[in-house]
């Protein structure tokens, strides 16, 4: 039921603000996004182009690291210090569990990615920002967020080492991020174009583009399913 | 709501942890589950809680087996670690779980308090739990498996931990409890026991090997009358020639003849009080001393799971 997913969603965006985890984490992704958006070698001034390219580009590969990071957590703990069995013999299922982690950690990056808006209205002040783009970009970002949120819950569901769940998140995110993508560029035909299908990049470069594609509406959608599928599966056949 | 469990079996790879397990637990009882360690205590209470499948058997919750959400809104659980979340603060944990029960909102801040009230964390209630002595954790632990009113409670050695004024007070709160909830608890401390069950179950090697009140357990194990009696005013020999003359009597033993103190056994079933009395008054003996041996609960326990 929706309320046991928000009671579990509420506890652990509380967690996140009552710990430093999410003022970290905010601080760090405007850093490293501020810095590449406005100060680095190739940012909008240099390129002169009213858009925020090098934002989504930065922020594909910070969300790529820090999503695991927030992920990591969330079931290994549990399984660890024992609380899993405090949740299990309540009234919710693994799935409300697993689905109000998921939630609460695609808030605080909802959240910390609409701190970021101040870079939109501030370029949109600069020059012709195409709106539509822009708008695309953002649902990119949140989409290819789901989907590693859902690599990080499984990857922290199958381990109680939280280390172990950080690494493992970033192997199989890794090939989502580039290694199909490259592996496409070698390979010809219809591998060419599964490997290409399967890379959350090439979803993602066309959404930041403004390119809204039922085709990669439907690839994110699978990955965070499965994801969260697996991790369901993962957190209840523990019990066994 | 009554609790009847069928059958259960569970096993941990090759190893047999409950086996063929049957039992019925009524509404207002208030069950001991004794048993030493890794006989089968916690597996048996986490199958009850729907923690663990088990691989065979059917557990009844008044007229249902399901396995959901519904019935476990109906059973309250302490864990036998007391697993809590060290960085949350006492008010706001609670309040967790009893959302995680479903209760309604509007009804969570009022039934915290009265919690915090019954369960004596008044002091405590603004501390994050990381910072509880284990005395309280276990209270926090307690107040969260009857926040949400359950008709069954199935608590996993509830006293360790707390020091003796608190065992009394947790005592008394179980007992409580007791009287309209299906209580199960687990324990390795014989004398809560005593104290706060209606029933014992004893468990070992994944078998139950005694059900019964403490008295019936008792009665069972005891089977023969022990007796310390100081009987004085003749030899110990024309005494002794006395006793054993009663035919109830099946053993006399002397502990100190000087004193007259000696022990004698009943024959199974018999009871030797009157007619030792009558005997000593017949003989102008003076007996100045009957006291009875009752067996304790730690020789029953020892019995019955000791081979």
């Amino acid at each position: 039921m929706i309320s046991s997913i928000w009671a579990i969603a509420k506890k652990e965006l509380h967690s996140f603000f009552d710990s430093l985890t999410a003022y970290i984490l905010i601080i760090a992704f405007l850093g490293f996004s501020g810095f590449f958006t406005w100060i680095s070698g190739s940012d909008i001034f240099i390129r002169k182009e009213a858009d925020l390219a090098v934002f989504f580009g930065v922020s594909k590969w910070t969300l790529f690291f820090f999503i695991p990071a927030i992920t990591m957590k969330m079931l290994a703990e549990e399984h660890k210090s024992g609380t899993i069995e405090l949740l299990l013999t309540k009234a919710i299922t693994a799935r409300q569990i697993v689905l109000g982690k998921f939630l609460a950690c695609w808030i605080l990056i909802l959240i910390t990615l609409a701190f970021t808006l101040s870079y939109y209205v501030t370029v949109s002040q600069i020059g012709n920002i195409d709106h539509g783009a822009t708008v695309c970009g953002y649902m990119g970002l949140l989409f290819l967020s789901a989907g590693y949120i859902s690599i990080g819950l499984f990857a922290s569901s199958i381990t109680n080492n939280q280390i172990i769940a950080f690494l493992m998140a970033l192997l199989i995110g890794i090939f989502f991020h580039f290694i199909f993508d490259m592996l496409a560029y070698g390979a010809s035909g219809w591998i060419a174009q599964l490997l290409n299908s399967l890379s959350a990049s090439t979803h993602f470069d066309s959404m930041s583009r403004g390119v809204l594609d039922t085709k990669d509406l439907i690839f994110f959608f699978s990955l965070s399913f499965t994801g969260l599928m697996l991790a369901e599966v993962f957190v209840t056949k523990r019990l066994k | 709501m009554d609790v009847r469990i069928e059958n259960l079996c569970k096993n941990y790879g090759p190893q047999r942890a409950v086996d063929h397990i049957s039992f019925e637990i009524r509404s207002g009882e208030i069950v001991g589950f004794l048993g030493p360690n890794g006989a089968g205590k916690t597996t048996t209470m986490k199958m009850l809680t729907q923690y663990l499948t088990p691989d065979a058997g059917t557990i009844w919750y008044g007229q249902s087996s399901l396995v959901d959400t519904d019935i476990r809104r109906q059973i309250g659980y302490l864990p036998e670690h007391n697993p809590l979340y060290d960085d949350m603060p006492v008010m706001d944990y609670l309040a967790f779980m009893a959302s995680l029960q479903g209760m309604d909102v509007s009804s969570i801040p009022g039934r915290v308090k009265e919690m915090i009230k019954t369960c004596g964390l008044d002091v405590e209630k603004h501390k994050k739990i990381g910072e509880l002595s284990k005395g309280y954790r276990q209270r926090v632990g307690l107040a969260q498996a009857i926040i949400h009113n359950p008709k069954i409670l199935i608590l996993d050695e509830p006293t360790t931990g707390l020091d003796p004024n608190q065992i009394v007070e947790i005592r008394e709160l179980i007992i409580k409890l007791g009287k309209e909830k299906t209580v199960i608890l687990s324990t390795h401390i014989l004398p809560e026991v005593e104290a706060t069950c209606d029933r014992i179950l004893i468990i070992n090697k994944g078998k139950i090997v005694a059900d019964g009140s403490v008295h019936e357990l008792r009665a069972r194990s005891e089977g023969k009358q022990l007796l310390q009696l100081r009987i004085e005013g003749d030899a110990p020999e024309k005494i002794h020639s006395v006793l054993s003359s009663i035919p109830t009597i099946d053993a006399i033993k002397w502990l100190d003849p000087a004193k007259g103190v000696l022990e004698i056994q009943s024959k199974t079933g018999e009871f030797s009080n009157r007619s030792i009395f009558h005997a000593c008054v017949a003989n102008h003996l003076e007996l100045l001393e009957i006291i009875p041996f009752e067996t304790k609960l730690e020789d029953i326990f020892r019995d019955l799971t000791l081979n």
